[in-house]
């Protein structure tokens, strides 16, 4: 919200700085974003006349001598435009002078002569026709035969101003307005309020017959019409043009611009109808039929549906309600009479629609916020009277208001002093409560400690004693909240619980295997399942949409971790880093079904993702390892196959018989596919694993139960197998554990492959621990569990034992 | 009588003469061993006078203990010099480097949350994980966001479908705790977040922290109290804050909080943009309607609510220029952050 300093002095007399007035609207919860001066970079700019001019033979240029007034008499200044004339008023830069592109007037030769400072242009001091005519000539300013020589440039042209950008808050719709921080800004100077003048007087002579049918009263509570006549198409008052330039709007006309004036003073966006484009003099506001199509003010055509609310006549839609006029109704020079609209529109209604068709205007910027009935009156009387004041047209006594029954009397709430203190648990004396609240404008009587509040009209985001605590707060300081510390709650323990604890453990612990932990966003692109080569009906593929995503990159919740993963080691890459280490545990979201009816499953995912010169599928296994061991876990492994894991090289996980997830080396081919150096994609390797974090914390013990070692003796063997080069290490080390229930601890210690075993074949040594909790284990036991191995071993996989 | 005194000279001669643990041997197989020296002048005891034995006796004894004594002094000599030279010959450059293996450590948003934590547990304060994926109801109806509420668009929602969307705050936490738990609640909510928009300053996802207390007469003033012990915790000692209005739908009063500057001490400087001061996190009275949507009485119990953005709390605490660099996840940038 912009505000000018000076239109916001007229309606409250402020007599502090502008940097203590933007100190103040702080305090006050009304954040000033920006101060703009806007005579910013203007300096040693005075108004001058010309006594004399000649022309300087043989150049372009023209002598003149400029009489400042006070500023001096009789400045010598060089210029090159051809509109100066003995005894015009110009804008005089002196010698010192400072102009907002940056430039600083100096003495200056100019073929051989010197020129003390400068005549400047409008375009030069930043400034159009609509803030003073004849700015946009091409040469220098001409100034008004009544400009006072030797007054300061920025106070002649009104520049010696300041415009406050406020950030208002979502509560606080009031003061999207002049006329609301005035409020505001009189309660904390605590100075009377000047409303805007809203008086005008109707004549009776002319009328019409027009007629307002609201049809959907839930999306419009209240609308009313005023007819005015006699239009006359005029630019406005310089004094409107600028407080409307100087805020962000373009001067256009008299009523369209008293409409913005309105809006930005009052806070109520106005609409002007030109009458003659109404069919039967006639409003009708209903929703619009699916499909029904409208030219909106910006030339563009909108097809609209049964959210939109329509302002039409008797045959045809002639503006979207709160958000843009139509094409077909807008003010044009021959606009002789002039139906007004203020009205209340719903805001969610307003913003759907605006939203919905992407259609941008601060009248519904300001709906949206919500408008409150008493704007809607203030809005069109505002309207009315500078119709009138400023000759734009007649006001007529045709009107009309229909409302859906609001009550327009002020609301009366009570609240009890002590529990306003209760909840800012300071004692803010009751009389200070009453000025406060006195002062922004509540009714209010205070009797045996309970405020009976009359609330203002504009104030409908006051309900409850809360809402008066802030407001007390609000004006009474927040420098007087003093810090304390629950004195009256009960003491609660604290800290995370056991399975966040863990979860720290576990992100701690991989950090010590040297990863570096990693967080990525959750969303992803489409496309990725083509990159990682996932098939159509994989289950990888059935992810959650976002209906309104960003970007396309953005636009589905991620179903695996890979593609987060990849994308980052890929961006390490590119950086020169090659040796990575990377983890995180994050979410991944599996629809229970789709279309989703109901939330989705979110699994908490391990990801670890490695490359470089020391990292194979082994020492990523070993991480696995060791995180298994350091949980007292046992992980057991299969071959596997991921889509986008090289088929050689891919491994399921199991904990207890429970599969966990998958690890192994991302194919060549994905590899290929990534933004990494052509020459560099041949050697890099990148492995990964995708664990489900939720099912390993299911695995994880709950407590330490100390189990006394076993007093009884145990034996371990070695024993070296040749077996095919098919045959897998796991499944001979199950077999193993099954043989004998002696067998404690299966440990490969060899494996190897040489010609000399016969082809296809290789060596595998294990040493075998043998235990028990009930007795020594003897050579004779042991002696027979290794032949149950052994022969177990040659049947099952044809296993040879080598001396 | 044999000669003693020639005896002591021969053997401080040899033991003198030793120089290993070899030679310190030999001398003592000489003297100590059988049939050494002193065991040959203990025989000799046959050839004295039988009124004579027991002073030879004691005589003879004097010596052995005066030989092992000398013997004894001398090895621990002998042992002290060949440990010496063992460390020396053993002696290495400690200064060679070795080859490293690397150490990671967490993801800064990880450790600031973490250090969070530490600071409200031990005010008691639970943590509590809800939802990432929320319906509309937790995440804005009953936080008294109501459907025609401007503040839907303070917070731009990705949705999923026409209910369930991707929750914007951790303010859900809030009702998903009061719903399963009645007062006293103190409990912290970390976790993800996501709004749709994307830029310099915003990324769709980033973190938040949400607290939440209901009790008996929590007041605003224990709300800075609360908040001026989490600055100094993790600022510094000398940090204050600052409450100024703010809005949120769910708490009212509304406050924005503000951190004195860690940096200029509150002078002014570039980081704090010249005030001193530096908004940290929004926070307020629970608005009593909320405390209603969770079933619990606003005439018996209040409480105060604050949210922590993590990323804003990372950036100012390691003076992170680029919230982007959060999210790049470049291993230069991940290993400055060592705990």
């Amino acid at each position: 919200m912009k505000v000018l300093l000076s239109w916001l002095k007229e309606y409250v007399d402020i007599d502090v700085t502008p940097k203590e007035l933007e100190e103040k609207l702080f305090s006050a919860g009304l954040e000033v974003e920006e101060v703009t001066y806007l005579g910013e970079n203007i300096e040693k700019i005075y108004v001058g006349q010309v006594t004399s001019i000649e022309k300087y033979e043989e150049t372009h240029l023209y002598i003149c001598h400029i009489d400042c007034g006070e500023q001096g008499h009789d400045h010598l200044i060089l210029t090159g435009a051809d509109n100066v004339f003995q005894g015009a008023k110009v804008p005089a830069c002196l010698v010192g002078a400072k102009l907002p592109g940056g430039l600083e007037i100096a003495p200056r030769k100019m073929k051989d002569m010197m020129s003390y400072g400068m005549l400047c242009s409008g375009a030069e001091l930043c400034l159009d026709k609509d803030w003073y005519p004849g700015a946009d000539v091409n040469g220098i300013m001409i100034l008004k035969d009544d400009a006072p020589v030797g007054m300061d440039i920025r106070e002649y042209l009104e520049l010696d101003d300041y415009v406050f950008d406020i950030s208002i808050t979502a509560n606080r719709p009031d003061c999207q307005s002049v006329l609301g921080i005035a409020r505001e800004v009189a309660a904390f100077l605590g100075k009377e309020v000047k409303e805007p003048d809203m008086g005008y007087t109707c004549d009776d002579t002319v009328n019409q017959d027009i007629s307002v049918d609201v049809i959907d009263r839930d999306l419009c509570p209240r609308y009313l019409a005023h007819y005015v006549y006699d239009v006359q198409y005029m630019e406005s008052p310089l004094w409107m043009k600028r407080r409307l330039i100087a805020v962000g709007h373009n001067a256009i006309n008299a009523m369209v611009d008293i409409t913005n004036y309105v809006l930005v003073e009052i806070g109520q966006p106005m609409h002007a109808f030109d009458l003659d484009t109404l069919e039967g003099s006639s409003i009708v506001v209903r929703r619009a039929a699916q499909g029904e199509e409208l030219v909106t003010l910006d030339g563009k055509k909108r097809i609209l549906d049964t959210n939109n609310l329509l302002i039409c006549d008797r045959n045809k839609a002639v503006g979207l309600a709160g958000v843009m006029g139509g094409l077909n109704s807008e003010i044009t020079e021959k606009t002789r009479e002039v139906l007004f609209e203020s009205a209340k529109f719903r805001k969610d209604s307003v913003r759907k629609t605006a939203r919905g068709l992407g259609v941008h205007s601060d009248a519904a910027a300001r709906f949206e916020k919500g408008i409150d009935e008493y704007s809607v009156e203030c809005g069109m009387a505002r309207a009315l009277n500078l119709v009138q004041s400023l000759g734009v047209a007649k006001v007529s006594s045709t009107h009309s208001d229909v409302s859906a029954g609001a009550s327009t009397e002020r609301r009366i709430i009570r609240v009890e002093a002590a529990k306003v203190n209760y909840i800012l648990g300071i004692e803010v004396p009751e009389t200070e409560m009453v000025r406060i609240l006195q002062n922004l404008n509540f009714g209010v009587k205070c009797e045996d400690g309970i405020l009976t509040l009359t609330v203002p009209r504009y104030r409908e985001d006051i309900e409850t004693d809360q809402d008066i605590a802030e407001e007390v707060i609000r004006e009474y300081g927040y420098d007087k909240v003093v810090p304390a510390f629950l004195s009256e709650a009960l003491v609660t323990g604290g800290g995370m619980n056991a399975a966040q604890r863990k979860e720290l453990a576990v992100k701690t612990f991989l950090c010590s295997q040297g990863c570096f932990e990693i967080q990525t966003i959750a969303m992803t692109a489409g496309q990725e399942f083509n990159q990682f080569l996932i098939p159509e009906d994989a289950k990888e593929r059935r992810a959650v949409e976002i209906l309104n995503p960003i970007t396309e990159n953005l636009s589905i919740m991620r179903t695996f971790m890979a593609p987060s993963m990849v994308r980052v080691i890929e961006n390490n890459l590119k950086n020169g880093h090659t040796d990575l280490r990377f983890f995180e545990i994050a979410n991944v979201y599996l629809p229970k079904s789709l279309p989703l009816t109901e939330a989705p499953r979110e699994v908490k995912t391990l990801c670890l993702g490695y490359t470089g010169s020391a990292e194979d599928f082994f020492t990523m296994k070993e991480t696995l390892e060791a995180l298994a061991a350091d949980n007292d876990l046992t992980f057991t492994y299969k071959k596997g196959n991921v889509p986008y894991l090289h088929p050689g090289r891919t491994a399921f996980v199991y904990c207890d018989g429970t599969f966990i997830g998958t690890f192994g080396q991302l194919r060549y081919d994905v590899v290929d596919s990534l933004a990494i150096a052509k020459d560099r994609k041949a050697d890099t390797k990148i492995f990964l694993a995708e664990l489900d974090y939720d099912a390993l914390c299911t695995k994880f013990k709950d407590g330490i139960h100390y189990v006394p070692e076993s007093p009884y003796a145990k034996i371990s063997r070695d024993i070296s197998l040749i077996v095919d080069k098919k045959v897998e290490c796991g499944d001979i080390i199950g077999k193993i554990c099954q043989a004998d229930a002696l067998v404690s601890k299966v440990q490969l210690f060899d494996i190897f492959e040489s010609e000399k075993l016969g082809i296809a074949k290789k060596s595998m040594a294990f040493n075998i621990e043998l235990a028990s909790r009930e007795m020594d284990v003897t050579d004779e036991m042991t002696d027979a569990a290794i032949q149950r191995i052994v022969e177990l071993l040659g049947e099952e996989y044809g296993a040879l034992m080598r001396s | 009588m044999f000669n003693a005194d020639e005896l002591r000279k021969a053997f401080l001669d040899e033991i003198e003469a030793a120089k290993s643990e070899m030679q310190l041997s030999d001398v003592w197989k000489k003297y100590l061993g059988k049939g050494g020296s002193v065991q040959k002048l203990m025989n000799g005891i046959k050839e004295v006078a039988k009124e004579e034995k027991k002073a030879y006796g004691q005589f003879v004894n004097e010596v052995k203990v005066w030989v092992q004594e000398k013997y004894d002094e001398k090895k621990a000599e002998v042992e002290a010099f060949e440990l010496k030279q063992k460390y020396e010959r053993e002696a290495i450059d400690v200064t060679v480097p070795v080859k490293l293996r690397p150490v990671g450590n967490l993801h800064p948003l990880t450790a600031v949350k973490n250090e969070i934590i530490n600071v409200f547990a031990g005010m008691g304060f639970e943590i509590f994980e809800g939802p990432e994926i929320e319906d509309d109801d937790h995440n804005f109806t009953r936080l008294n966001v109501l459907k025609d509420h401007p503040s839907r668009d303070m917070q731009d929602t990705f949705w999923l479908t026409e209910d369930l969307l991707l929750r914007t705050h951790t303010s859900p936490g809030q009702i998903r705790v009061m719903d399963s738990k009645k007062p006293p609640i103190k409990v912290l909510v970390p976790g993800r977040v996501f709004r749709s928009d994307s830029d310099a300053t915003h990324s769709p996802m980033f973190s938040q922290m949400e607290g939440l207390v209901v009790d008996r007469h929590i007041t605003l003033c224990d709300l800075q109290g609360m908040l001026d012990e989490f600055v100094k915790n993790l600022f510094s000692d000398a940090a204050r804050t600052r409450l100024r209005p703010s809005y949120f739908p769910f708490t009212e009063p509304s406050v924005e909080v503000d951190v004195s500057c860690f940096k200029c001490g509150g002078k002014g400087c570039p980081l704090c943009k010249g005030t001193g001061w530096i908004e940290v996190l929004g926070g307020g009275v629970v608005n009593r309607k909320v405390l209603e949507n969770c079933g619990i009485d606003p005439e018996s119990y209040s409480g105060l609510a604050f949210g922590i953005g993590i990323e804003r709390i990372a950036m100012l605490k390691y003076g992170i220029n680029h919230m982007g660099k959060l999210f790049e996840n470049d291993v230069e940038f991940l290993k400055q952050f060592k705990a």
